[in-house]
């Protein structure tokens, strides 16, 4: 097993972090403190073309690989998660689907546009009676003639109002269950489709969390994706990928927590000395710094079996669960190590520690990434 | 347009720390980065390149290990890359690294040859003229905007106190000012494609038309009698005197105090 990077792998990394550190970090407490969407990144990701780093040249991306993307996302994410689950969101759930499932003239339509950045992608399965249960959904799609009709609602939509193509999932076959659900890409300038209330949330300010309503949508027949009746298996397949994004995420805060923690400790002085002399300061730094090394041993063995495997679910669930739970822990800490500093918005570290608490709920929970997992095991 | 632009690898001397018993510096562990000037240099002219359409070469002498900002200026747009590289080139100083590279610029073609000012490891910002030397071409220094028309740059000239605009017949050599612009960030296809697509082009000794004793530590007159850290100035003393004359006699004095004059 070879953990070194390739030199352009290592190039790749030294550039994501010199975007993260100087274009990203600046505004990310300004995003936080104003809910707003960070769109100076999206320009900037148009702009150097991060909006399809894992995607074939052919499509229009950057011919990169999985590990490459993930550590772009962990980068972005030590200086602001949100604008992390906005490029993750739009890569692993709102483009990989039509990479994976889409027609020939699907990849040729949307495929340049999302790749380029120039449009915006989302994912739509969370509904108000469908969480981690995706097989109640409610929404249904009707075919009539050469389109379907759509009606329902999602929530949680993350980019929800800035995305401009939408991976749907409704029941075209409610008496089949799992295998009456479809996928269906859904523009936002479709008849009958609207954004509705923007969530207001704990943590991730930054990224855009609405409702969507579908009100005798009207979506061409030649928008499903994948096969009628295939749907829940897309999702599912989409959420082994977008796990390991939300890996990198959680990584990511992880990391950013450390090094803000590891400056503040060496500085702030207490009964004559830096925290950093203590000896509880070095013990929890010591545990803290080698828990978040296994997370991104774990991240990377998962991005790497993406590339190299066909089937990678127990990878991705491990990853995430683990990745997800020590950005919590280490968080958690580090505020502890801030003190009541921590706790003002004057430091990043509590911003930092909001953030960290959806990465074990988004994506499937961390009770979920348990199930998975747990099936492997007992198989 | 053919531009070239000469690029060093040069460690990143904000991480460079000194070691406190022998004040020399500690180079181990401390990141190669392209050197800043260049990398405006480089920036000028890929948005000459942008704007007026240009084939952008980069250059850098160096050992092997230099590849990495060839590649580095091949993933910000470069169309082309060549490392100067040799042990018979080990060792050089200023004149015999622009030797050197001059006799490389030989083989390769450029309307517009772009360095850096100077180099942060070094900071002679001799290497761009002497090149511009060797070659018999004009140079303009301390570059803070370059314009092309035709075959007339007009370069905006950083002076101590004021600016010069300075007009040159192409080919010629402009040293740039880190301070001219902000470059542009790598691509991350671009990255994988200057290593996976792209090649490095090597020119070695046998390559170049130089004589050996132009060339490496033969090759070098300058002798370094001592290195030690720089000391600290004191502060200048402010003085406001109320008309010309009383300054300049304020001057003279000091001067003369000093046995300057």
């Amino acid at each position: 097993m070879d953990f070194i990077l390739s030199k352009e792998q290592e190039m790749a990394r030294t550039l994501f972090r010199e975007v993260a550190e100087n274009e990203i970090k600046p505004l990310a407490a300004e995003i936080d403190e104003e809910e707003r969407f960070p769109e100076e990144a999206l320009k900037l990701f148009r702009k150097y073309k991060f909006m399809g780093i894992p995607y074939s040249k052919e499509y229009g991306g950057a011919g990169c690989d999985t590990l490459t993307y993930e550590m772009c996302v962990e980068e972005i994410s030590k200086a602001c998660a949100a604008t992390g689950t906005m490029l993750s969101a739009h890569t692993s759930l709102g483009t990989w689907p039509i990479v994976n499932y889409g027609t020939a003239e699907q990849k040729a339509k949307y495929l340049p546009k999302l790749c380029s950045g120039e449009y915006l992608g989302a994912f739509a399965l969370t509904e108000p009676g469908a969480g981690t249960d995706a097989s109640g959904q409610q929404t249904k799609a009707v075919l009539e003639g050469d389109h379907y009709v759509l009606n329902g609602s999602k929530i949680f939509i993350t980019n929800a109002g800035y995305a401009d193509t939408y991976v749907v999932f409704a029941m075209t076959d409610k008496s089949k269950g799992n295998h009456g659900i479809s996928a269906f890409i859904v523009e936002k300038s479709f008849p009958g489709f609207s954004v509705g209330k923007k969530e207001k949330k704990m943590g991730i300010h930054g990224s855009a969390t609405c409702e969507l309503i579908f009100e005798n949508c009207i979506v061409p027949k030649e928008n499903l994706l994948g096969k009628e009746g295939k749907g829940f298996n897309i999702a599912m397949a989409t959420l082994d990928n977008g796990r390991i994004g939300i890996a990198a995420q959680a990584l990511g805060i992880a990391e950013g927590a450390l090094d803000e923690t590891i400056k503040y400790v060496k500085e702030r002085k207490q009964f004559g000395r830096p925290l950093a002399k203590f000896q509880n300061t070095q013990f929890q730094l010591a545990d803290m710094v080698t828990s978040t090394k296994a997370a991104q041993l774990l991240l990377y063995r998962a991005a790497m079996a993406e590339d190299t495997k066909k089937r990678y679910s127990e990878e991705a669930a491990m990853a995430k669960l683990f990745c997800a739970s020590n950005a919590m822990d280490v968080t958690t800490r580090c505020l502890q190590l801030f003190g009541g500093y921590g706790y003002t918005r004057e430091y990043p570290i509590e911003r930092m520690m909001r953030d960290a608490k959806i990465t074990e709920i988004y994506e499937g929970t961390s009770e979920v990434q348990r199930m998975v997992i747990s099936k492997y095991a007992l198989k | 347009m053919n531009i070239v632009v000469c690029v060093k690898q040069v460690p990143n001397t904000n991480e460079v720390k000194l070691d406190p018993k022998t004040g020399t510096l500690i180079r181990e562990g401390v990141p190669s980065i392209m050197n800043p000037d260049d990398k405006a240099g480089l920036e000028a002219a890929l948005e000459l390149k942008d704007n007026l359409g240009a084939r952008v070469t980069v250059v850098s002498m160096g050992p092997p290990q230099a590849d990495t900002v060839l590649r580095e200026a091949m993933a910000m747009g470069a169309d082309e890359a060549y490392l100067v590289t040799d042990r018979a080139f080990g060792g050089a100083d200023t004149l015999a690294t622009s030797t050197t590279i001059a006799a490389a610029l030989k083989k390769i073609p450029y309307d517009l040859i772009i360095t850096g000012r100077q180099a942060i490891d070094g900071d002679t910002a001799q290497v761009g003229p002497e090149i511009a030397e060797h070659l018999g071409i004009p140079n303009v220094s301390y570059a803070e905007d370059i314009q092309v028309e035709g075959d007339t740059v007009t370069v905006k000239r950083q002076y101590e106190d004021r600016y010069h605009i300075v007009k040159a017949k192409m080919p010629c050599l402009i040293t740039a000012l880190g301070a001219m612009n902000k470059p542009r960030y790598m691509t991350p296809g671009g990255i994988f494609d200057a290593y996976r697509e792209r090649e490095v082009k090597t020119l070695t000794r046998k390559d170049l038309d130089v004589q050996d004793t132009e060339i490496g530590l033969k090759g070098s007159p300058t002798r370094v009698a001592k290195s030690f850290p720089k000391q600290l100035k004191g502060s200048g003393t402010v003085v406001t005197p109320s008309d010309a004359e009383s300054a300049a006699e304020y001057i003279v004095d000091r001067l003369k105090e000093k046995f300057i004059i």
